[in-house]
């Protein structure tokens, strides 16, 4: 990476140390409650015996997603051959690196019985979609490790060929892992061919949408200079992002609504379903899609770096909102244990479900991503990752 | 500074590598050495007569229960049932509801085995379809497999119930496992039937029949074969192994 100056962050200033520690502090509360859950067990979570998946799920499902799609900058950089991309590439599979540390650790600490995760590699069962992910989410990690070694190095013999194992890797991962709902043919809400994609243009917004955020907080945090065309760019590949996951959601959805039998599950989806139906409109289509579209495509809030940042925010809160009405929303809806028929009993059956969630299962999600805050602020403290400027033409 | 750096890159690396490694070895290392004691010959199963399953009788339910330890935590939300009774009736105007039991199916292909990470659920030879407390970590993914909402996560240690006394046969419970009805496997397994098969018969309703659908010779066999049964969402393809009678 010739021309391109990359140190560390100084990290001595009274505000790197007040965000280190205010996010150590969070994290520490996460463990905490983590703890807390597994000595009471989730009794104490707002969980029952048909929302088994609550909150905790939600922010692992997103920052495992979040994690595979942070890694697109890097992929465009090196398999893409989008040199622009290059002096920020370091910072995109670092961040993916600890996004999915964030992710693991929670979906491990929900567990009923988070002592026994050894056991998930020692034994291993070939039909299962989760254990197949066990070796996608290491081997993702060992992939970004070797990616940014190779960065480091400068070694082009290197980082072409892993970055084209970890592209293809990451699709992969996301595959499976919305695969992990997909595939569960007793749920009518999730079982789709279509959630496998679904996921992989979910995990290229979240992602991306993460870095734009997280690159523009580092360079003007540490006061360096990051060229607002870079920003532009990577808003345009997100708004394109956006419009892709709009558009699977809608023909996924259109699909069920014209088969008779699950006319029902779209209903609950978009009209009855409380909070889904809400959380749906409101969140994933209109503050997840609609107006970040609006606002990234209008001649000048689209080339407003601070309205960029909203935007982009709202594309975040409006993943979060999607994987919200996704991963909880299906639970909620009774099985269909005799169609056509109605089903009553002292054990939720033909009945919605409803799930509250507690503050321990929101301090367990908060927790570990401010976990991942930590481990990215000492990453770019330690390691030389944040070039000293990024610049259009200098990068062209 | 660039030699740490490369160092902790490259064991970072290897050592995420070699845990991906592990499964595998230990996949080799296991082949064959999971072999049950049941007999593949025999495929246990239900019958249930919804004729005679009498309305608001619960003596299957709470058979279950004492046999089973099943703890009452005292909230609906997460209480633990193996076995519920619950009413069905179509949606027509006057139509009459059924009383009728739900339970684990213990499916030919069941689902909740199939998805579990650590084989914690699997099918025995005979059929029976069981929960290793010991290797359950917790996940709940077999609850959201389970097209019959018939399991349970244990969400907090029953430790009060325990102390009121039950069956001593049946192992001490741990919260944070998932678990299901085995069909009694330690009565099945000593020539008896399940608790809720016995219970019923002893309310005078005979409406459960329990046996080896394999057996010609065995009730259940016999009322699979001559009666009009069926089994619920079979069009799953999952095969239950509790078969209905007049739904």
């Amino acid at each position: 990476m010739g021309g391109i100056v990359f140190n560390r962050i100084e990290g001595r200033s009274t505000g790197f140390w007040a965000l280190l520690i205010g996010l150590g502090v969070v994290a520490a509360i996460g463990l905490w409650a983590a703890y807390v859950m597994d000595h009471y067990g989730h009794a104490i979570t707002g969980m029952n015996r048909q929302v088994v998946w609550g909150i905790p799920h939600v922010f692992a499902f997103f920052l495992i997603l979040a994690s595979a799609g942070a890694l697109n900058v890097a992929s465009l950089s090196s398999v893409f051959d989008q040199s622009v991309y290059k002096p920020i590439a370091r910072l995109s599979s670092f961040l993916a690196i600890v996004v999915m540390a964030g992710g693991l650790s929670i979906l491990v600490l929900d567990l009923g019985r988070p002592d026994r995760l050894v056991l998930t590699f020692q034994y291993f069962n070939f039909t299962s979609i989760f254990s197949l992910n066990i070796f996608l989410y290491t081997g993702f990690w060992a992939l970004c490790f070797l990616y940014l070694w190779a960065m480091f190095e400068d070694s082009k013999r290197w980082t072409r060929p892993v970055g084209i194992v970890a592209f293809a890797w990451r699709i992969i991962l996301t595959t499976g892992t919305g695969s992990i709902l997909g595939f569960i043919y007793a749920r009518e809400m999730i079982h789709s061919a279509l959630l496998a994609p679904i996921f992989i243009v979910l995990s290229l917004i979240v992602g991306v949408a993460i870095f734009i955020l997280v690159t523009l907080a580092t360079f003007r945090l540490s006061g360096r200079f990051l060229d607002d065309r870079l920003v532009i760019k990577m808003k345009d590949l997100l708004a394109w992002f956006v419009m892709a996951g709009l558009y699977l959601v809608v023909i996924d959805n259109l699909t069920r609504l014209y088969y008779p039998a699950r006319q029902d599950v779209v209903e609950f989806l978009v009209r009855s379903g409380d909070p889904y139906a809400p959380v749906f409109w409101l969140g994933q289509i209109l503050l997840g899609a609609a107006i970040p579209l609006f606002l990234f495509f209008h001649p000048k809030t689209g080339q407003s770096i601070r309205w960029i940042a909203i935007a982009t925010g709202m594309v975040i809160v409006g993943a979060f909102a999607q994987l919200y009405v996704t991963v909880i929303g299906f639970q909620a809806l009774p099985l269909e244990l005799f169609p056509g028929m109605e089903v009553k009993s002292t054990f939720y059956d033909g009945r919605f479900a409803t799930y509250t969630s507690t503050l321990y299962e929101w301090a367990l999600g908060v927790g570990m991503t401010a976990m991942v805050g930590v481990l990215y602020l000492l990453g770019i403290k330690l390691f030389r990752m944040v070039p000293r400027e990024v610049r259009m033409e200098k990068a062209l | 500074m660039d030699t740490d750096r490369r160092t902790f890159l490259a064991l970072g690396a290897s050592c995420l590598a070699a845990g991906m490694m592990a499964p595998v070895i230990r996949v080799f290392a296991s082949a064959g050495a999971d072999a049950q004691g049941a007999s593949a010959a025999r495929r246990w199963g239900m019958v249930i007569d919804v004729n005679k399953c009498a309305d608001g009788c619960t003596a299957c339910v709470e058979a279950c229960a004492k046999e089973n330890k099943s703890p009452n935590f005292g909230e609906e939300r997460i209480n633990i049932q193996w076995i519920r009774k619950a009413e069905v009736k179509a949606k027509v105007p006057g139509a009459q509801a059924r009383s009728l039991p739900l339970l684990c199916n213990h499916c030919e292909n069941p689902p909740c085995a199939y998805v579990c990470p650590t084989g914690a659920t699997f099918k025995r030879d005979d059929g029976i379809v069981l929960v290793d407390k010991h290797r359950c970590i917790g996940c709940r993914y077999c609850i959201i497999s389970c097209p019959y909402n018939a399991r349970s996560l244990v969400f907090k240690q029953p430790d009060e119930v325990e102390a009121m006394g039950g069956n001593p046969d049946v192992p001490r419970r741990g919260k944070g496992v998932v678990e299901s009805c085995d069909f009694c496997v330690r009565r099945v397994d000593a020539g008896r039937q399940p608790a809720c098969v016995e219970a019923c018969a002893k309310a005078g309703h005979r409406a459960l029949v329990f046996g080896d659908l394999r057996d010609p010779g065995s009730e259940a066999a016999r009322l699979v074969a001559t009666s009009r049964t069926q089994t619920i969402r079979g069009d799953l393809g999952t095969q239950p192994k509790v078969h209905y009678m007049g739904l």
